[in-house]
């Protein structure tokens, strides 16, 4: 895939090459192929949508970025103030620091532990930042409500909640602390109209103020004032996988 | 190991600008004919918190009971980021000097209660002996420490003189954890710490430690099976078979992006 170059000439925040990922699946004795040798620069404030159909990759990639998958080869040049990080190959704590200071992966996907109280929830990225916990707890309500969260829902635990009020806690989490690269995961996916505004607010604060983002939306619709280009993928075919069918 | 995934292999930190807390180098051990860990490094930064999973016989236990100076390996080295310590590999030191070093600065839980506490002592009393072990002498402070050191760790405050053998299972393991975290240790040590536990205790034995980890951001090893407790507690995972570490890597990956074929048995055999 050719180098996408980013327009705008914005200062780089990540450059992706060559970036491949496959699964080796033991137990099937198969490989399975999810992208190969892409190609792609994000600049700061830049957005990039992923399009593509169900099984090209779009997710993978953007877990591949976040090192929750390891990429079979390629870079991911991320530019932070110490210097240059390859993504694909940094060491493991150091991709743990990067997740707590400036990269921040945003699901529709509750991964908040069980017996927390949202507001704790929410509050935790903040505290583990070093706001004190009194005012992260403030800060916490104020996006609560943003969102859309009723009051009382505020202490009692996300597990008990709705799909889509465990989204909003979610995603209140995700968004409560300025990253510099943001992934996201689709994160509308059934979010009621206050919520999916909220979330299209932060978005577009975070964008202003210099955030990098690259995601996958299941209603492009919703982010359409923030994209600044697309990046398609396609399922990768592979012609000798006649050979891994059961007969 | 990074030829075998057919993954790109990863650097040394860089962004991570912290010593390790711990360290151990090429450990190898074995008892008889058996090889029980096979030149196996660890490295655990300041405040984090590494799972080590495996199967019964994969040498994840010997490891910790060498991490806890319990043990002395064949082959390698053990250091500690400590004020006085930072040269000295801690498998020279003497008994005497491992005695006073674990007091001190390792902290551990085992499964077994009876490991680690007296069971017919008072529970402030466990907690004490190990102020007093590390040179505390005033009794008033002896308990009122002690009594702090519960608290952190949930135990009620009204049983404080039930003795371990009066006690839960649960409530066995919160004495555990207070004596361990009594001095804030450089590193606090888990064996296995809510197996055998019912699973509404587990959870709230694991909600306790997950608090104490973060408030004080605890340094900590956890070896266990259950790969729910590692996802629950562990930033890293290393995961051993038959005393070789066949694979390691942040939390999430393990369980999302397992490479090595046992780990993927092990994640699928979970979920």
């Amino acid at each position: 895939m050719d180098m996408q170059v980013s327009k705008s000439g914005a200062s780089p925040v990540l450059r992706v090459e060559g970036l491949s990922k496959q699964f080796e699946m033991h137990h099937l004795r198969r490989t399975l192929y999810a992208f190969e040798d892409l190609n792609f620069e994000l600049g700061e404030g830049e957005f990039i949508l992923l399009k593509g159909e169900n099984g090209a990759g779009k997710s993978t990639l953007l877990r591949t970025l976040y090192r929750s998958y390891r990429p079979r080869a390629g870079h991911a040049f991320y530019h932070t103030k110490e210097g240059v990080i390859d993504l694909a190959a940094a060491a493991d704590v150091d991709i743990a620091v990067l997740r707590r200071r400036e990269i921040g992966f945003v699901t529709q996907f509750l991964n908040a532990r069980p017996r927390v109280a949202a507001e704790e929830v929410v509050a935790e990225p903040l505290r583990l930042a070093g706001t004190p916990h009194a005012e992260a707890l403030v800060e916490a309500r104020r996006w609560l409500a943003a969102f859309g969260v009723k009051k009382q829902l505020w202490p009692a635990y996300p597990s008990t909640f709705s799909g889509g009020e465990q989204q909003k806690v979610n995603l209140a989490r995700a968004l409560i602390l300025p990253q510099r690269l943001l992934l996201l995961d689709e994160p509308t996916a059934s979010l009621d109209h206050t919520a999916r505004k909220a979330l299209v607010d932060r978005l577009t604060e975070l964008k202003a103020s210099g955030v990098a983002m690259i995601g996958v939306f299941h209603h492009p619709e919703d982010v359409a004032g923030l994209i600044d280009r697309e990046i398609h993928l396609k399922a990768i075919k592979i012609e000798d996988e006649a050979d891994n069918v059961v007969q | 190991m990074a030829a075998l995934f057919n993954t790109v292999p990863r650097h040394e930190p860089r962004l991570m600008l912290a010593e390790p807390m711990l360290s151990m180098r090429g450990i190898s051990k074995s008892f008889g004919e058996v090889k029980a860990v096979i030149d196996v490094d660890v490295t655990v930064y300041p405040g984090e918190v590494l799972g080590i999973v495996g199967e019964s016989g994969s040498g994840k236990s010997t490891l910790l009971r060498m991490m806890n100076l319990e043990d002395t390996p064949e082959a390698g080295s053990y250091h500690l980021s400590l004020p006085d310590q930072e040269e000295r590999n801690l498998f020279t030191l003497d008994r005497f000097e491992r005695r006073m070093l674990r007091a001190r600065h390792i902290g551990i839980v085992y499964q077994n209660p009876h490991l680690g506490l007296l069971m017919g002592h008072t529970s402030s009393g466990n907690v004490a002996e190990r102020l007093l072990i590390a040179g505390n002498r005033n009794f008033a402070d002896l308990r009122s420490r002690a009594r702090e050191s519960l608290q952190a760790s949930e135990f009620p405050l009204e049983r404080i003189d039930a003795r371990p053998r009066e006690l839960s299972g649960g409530m066995q393991q919160r004495v555990q954890l207070a004596k361990a975290i009594a001095l804030e240790p450089a590193v606090l040590l888990l064996d296995e710490p809510t197996t055998g536990l019912d699973v509404s205790v587990q959870a709230l034995v694991l909600d306790t430690l997950k608090r104490l980890q973060q408030e004080r951001a605890i340094t900590m090893v956890l070896v266990s099976h259950d790969l729910g407790v590692i996802r629950t507690m562990a930033d890293r995972v290393m995961v051993m078979r038959r005393g070789r570490v066949v694979e390691q890597g942040l939390a999430d990956q393990i369980f999302q992006d397992p490479q090595h074929e046992y780990t993927q048995q092990l994640v699928h055999a979970k979920l």
